[in-house]
């Protein structure tokens, strides 16, 4: 029951639309006037669609850093020994890549960029709960992200202790570990509020009938994601104080000359961290069901158990942080109930692959570029799951732990699952977004690339670390040369792919062809269904009304098919 | 959930709220309890010390929570998200304790 | 929280070509008044989730220090002063109480009275930092501080436990004095009216911040001055 209430006679959320015709003719969100200048009207927005906008922009920068970072490394480790960075550089380079694609791009990522814009369209709000705390999120975004570049760019020897900052180490070396942790303090504040923000719209701002199980599934995904974002981000936050509290004041709390325990640094890194990687891709799990009922036009199959799987693997995902250190000198007893959990964590996920795989058994599919990414995804984070269980299962992660493998298995969980489906919700909700279309060979081409990229790029990197390659190591025995130049080309296959992507997209943001279609793929959730594209301030012409489910399509009827078939 | 006022919950909150007195006997139990737990504190009873400590300070708690904060007469909104936070942190401690505690101390 | 109404009204009135843009000439645009006091409770106690976390990080590490060397930590803690920190305990349960009886009183639209408990309640702030600088500096005194020779002369887990007692006391007495500033612009708030009878979800979340702080001392007073 709503509580919303104010002077005694006013229900809240009265529209009063002028005289005049609001039919047809609306103001979109991009051309509302205020009394700002453009510039401030956008940095001190407080609409969630041009937040929205500000986080794909500033995002994608910090990407494209990211991934020259990646590229450098890479190419450096086409020869054993130098090729064209020193040892320190590269661990420096490592470090930043993890930072900058962890904090700035992959957590902050899909809910940050389409949650904003997105969500609260689907759910029938015209803005979230609380819209200054939105733009806030976005200043400390920027202020962090800012903080990170100035201490590569002022601070002395960048930071190169890995993004798990892990002690003592991080207390001994020389370089600039205090200014990229405050950064990372700041981001982390930055993503609570965002989670904050989420949860209390998601219960509050639902059209009147919707409700909680008639969400969106994408919405679904980042009600899952907020409440990890507000219960885990802070356990980091004090990591993070506690690391430069140690630094620089000794208390004695990790530092093991004071009687601090490394591994206890590490249990708190973790409590956060591996609920982080939840973070990262349960939003990508939601998109993945938008998408897919959407170019199956069917039902998604068993849309409460996607409901609920999502909200279990948030339960179960706090249970197993400690798969990450196996090999720290934890007892027994905790590695194999962590090892235990952690092939627990694995059936809600399993549940989601099982789901989507019904959900386009005898669907009307159209491969679109969205619905590639989908099927790509489905493949590519499959391989990245199930390496993970050879990573979960204790005996073999002995073997496995610091070595190439787990590079190979989480960069095809995070490029696999989340990056391809950033992609998939990028080019879905395109003309929502922008009213306009990209050219979808264009993008079909640059997918493809990006495929294969990915696929020439971290297959390698199994088999290299299964024979013994370490992660994180500029040198190598020269067995493993051959496996680092194929990962090498590999990633410049990648990154071409991705940027004739961005290209395309960045292009058709502006001048790509019109698309009056407010629906042109005939989906069925309310972004689509009743709000024009792209939407005026307050996200609808006229109040939103629920009518129907998100996916209730009239399914797709085999017998016609086989009837044309014929 | 409706999106339009529903101005009669907040009349009926009105009406329910609990007054000087009462708030104030639950700030004496408080006192009590932190009276107790000094007393008890100068007694040895061996590994038995740290969990009764912790169990007043959990009633103390619980009487803050509930009252002073208001969580027992809230909408279940807030309750359930309480107890979610609640449910979670304990589920981080007992898993800590597998190592920290079971795993090295026992 | 939740004004959006404001906000909108700004990016409307600067309309100044109405003819054809949907609206009509009509200045009243889009106009919608909104309020969700139970959302900004819902949001309050979201961000209160991150407080426990964050201070529960610490109690983590104490946990497992603790487990680590009772020994150490049991005679660390004999040098803390236990009358002082059940003093302060107290301190802290008045002011909570003192909290709750502002917002009664505004319930009750008693606006004088309502200012005199937050008073009360900011004082006991006071006196609790108050206690605090004595207690401190007399440790700092006996050489008894982060990083000081006569701590690192001492066994492991008794340096640890002080570093955690520095930390988290030192943490929790930073959020008792911006716990004091929000309470004091609740004050001018009241004064301004911008809190009253109809209106006073801002207090109530106040208050809900102050009861937080009270409850991690509930939890740091025993832990750290009740080991023997």
């Amino acid at each position: 029951m709503s509580d919303i209430s104010l002077d005694m006679n006013k229900s809240s959320r009265d529209f009063q639309h002028g005289d005049g015709n609001t039919k047809g003719e609306f103001v979109t969100f991009y051309d509302v006037k205020t009394k700002y200048g453009t510039f401030m009207s956008w940095l001190f927005t407080t609409d969630h669609k041009r937040i929205g906008l500000m986080y794909l922009f500033t995002m994608t920068g910090f990407l494209l850093l990211g991934l020259t970072f990646a590229f450098l490394m890479r190419f450096e480790m086409l020869t054993p020994g130098e090729t064209i960075i020193d040892a320190q550089t590269y661990n420096s380079y490592f470090t930043l890549h993890g930072i900058i694609m962890v904090f700035l791009f992959i957590i902050p990522g899909i809910p940050a960029v389409f949650g904003n814009f997105i969500m609260p369209i689907q759910i029938g709000a015209e803005d979230v709960s609380f819209p200054r705390l939105n733009l806030m999120s976005y200043h400390l975004y920027v202020l962090g992200g800012l903080m990170a570049l100035g201490s590569v760019v002022f601070g002395g020897i960048p930071v190169d202790t890995g993004w798990t900052f892990y002690v003592p180490y991080s207390l001994r070396t020389g370089a600039d570990v205090v200014v990229p942790l405050l950064a990372a303090f700041i981001l982390g504040f930055s993503s609570i509020l965002t989670g904050l923000n989420f949860v209390v719209t998601m219960h509050r701002l639902r059209v009147k009938g919707m409700g909680m199980f008639d969400m969106p599934l994408f919405s679904w995904g980042l009600y899952a994601t907020a409440w990890i974002q507000v219960i885990a981000t802070p356990v980091i936050g004090i990591t993070i104080v506690l690391v430069i509290l140690e630094r620089v004041f000794k208390f004695g709390v990790f530092d093991p000359n004071l009687g601090g325990d490394p591994v206890l640094m590490q249990h708190l890194f973790w409590i956060y961290s591996h609920p982080a990687v939840y973070i990262m891709i349960l939003p990508a799990f939601g998109v993945m069901s938008d998408v897919i009922a959407t170019f199956s036009k069917r039902q998604i199959y068993g849309y409460k158990a996607m409901a609920i799987s999502m909200m279990a693997i948030v339960f179960v995902g706090y249970m197993v942080w400690a798969h990450h250190m196996f090999t720290s000198g934890m007892s027994d007893f905790a590695r194999a109930i962590f090892s235990f959990f952690t092939f627990l964590v694995g059936v809600p996920t399993g549940v989601k692959i099982f789901n989507w795989v019904a959900t386009l058994w005898r669907g009307s599919i159209r491969i679109t570029v969205p619905m590639f990414f989908a099927l790509a995804s489905i493949f590519l984070f499959s391989i990245g799951g199930l390496t993970g269980l050879v990573l979960g299962a204790l005996a073999t992660d002995v073997h496995l732990h610091d070595t190439y493998f787990v590079v190979g298995h989480f960069h095809y969980v995070i490029l696999g699952g989340i990056l391809t489906m950033f992609f998939a919700a990028f080019h879905y909700w395109f003309p929502k977004m922008f009213g306009r279309m990209y050219n979808q060979k264009v993008s079909m081409g640059g997918a493809i690339m990006y495929f294969i990229g990915v696929n020439v790029l971290y297959f390698p990197m199994f088999i290299m670390g299964y024979n013994g390659m370490p992660r994180r190591y500029y040198d190598y025995l020269p067995e493993f040369q051959i496996y680092h130049q194929i990962s090498t080309v590999g990633s410049w296959i990648l990154i071409a792919g991705i940027l004739i992507m961005f290209i395309n997209l960045f292009y058709s943001m502006f001048k790509g062809r019109e698309e009056r279609n407010p629906n042109p793929w005939g989906a069925l959730t309310l972004e689509w269904d009743q709000a024009p594209s792209p939407p005026p301030l307050l996200n609808f012409t006229e109040e939103p009304v629920f009518t129907h489910g998100p996916y209730d399509y009239p399914d797709y009827k085999p017998e016609e098919n086989k009837e044309e078939a014929k | 959930m409706s999106n339009h006022g529903n101005t009669h919950a907040e009349e009926h909150h009105h009406e329910e709220h609990h007054g000087y007195g009462f708030f104030t006997a639950i700030w004496i139990g408080l006192i009590a309890l932190t009276a107790l737990t000094v007393a008890i504190a100068g007694i040895d009873m061996g590994v038995y010390t740290v969990p009764l400590a912790l169990l007043i300070a959990g009633i103390k708690a619980m009487l803050v929570i509930n009252y002073f904060m208001h969580i027992k007469f809230d909408t279940p909104l807030v309750k359930w998200f309480v107890i979610a936070c609640g449910v979670i942190f304990a589920i981080v401690v007992i898993f800590l304790g597998f190592d920290v505690f079971i795993g090295r101390a026992l | 929280m939740g004004a959006v109404a404001e906000t909108h009204e700004h990016d409307h009135h600067g309309h100044h070509d109405h003819a054809g843009h949907g609206y009509g000439d009509n200045s009243k645009l889009y106009v919608h008044i909104f309020r969700d006091d139970l959302g900004s409770k819902a949001g309050m106690w979201l961000f209160l989730f991150t407080e426990i976390l964050l201070f529960g990080g610490l109690f983590f590490l104490y946990f497992g220090y603790r487990v680590a060397d009772p020994h150490a930590f049991h005679d660390a803690a004999l040098e803390l002063n236990v009358m002082l920190g059940a003093v302060n305990t107290i301190i802290l349960l008045t002011s909570s109480l003192t909290m709750v009886l502002a917002i009664v009183a505004i319930q009750r639209n008693s606006v004088k009275l309502s200012l005199f408990y937050l008073v009360v309640t900011i004082g006991c702030a006071l006196a609790f930092l108050v206690n605090k600088y004595f207690e401190w500096s007399y440790k700092i005194h006996h050489g008894i501080y982060p990083g000081s020779e006569e701590l690192a002369m001492r066994a492991k887990g008794e340096i640890t436990f002080f570093g955690l007692y520095y930390l988290m006391t030192g943490l929790h007495t930073f959020h008792v004095i911006v716990g004091a500033i929000i309470l004091t612009v609740c004050m001018v708030f009241i004064m301004k009216k911008h809190i009253n009878q109809d209106k006073y979800i801002i207090l109530e979340n106040s208050g809900l911040y102050w009861h937080l702080v009270d409850l991690i001392w509930i939890f740091l007073f025993p832990l750290f001055y009740l080991l023997h």
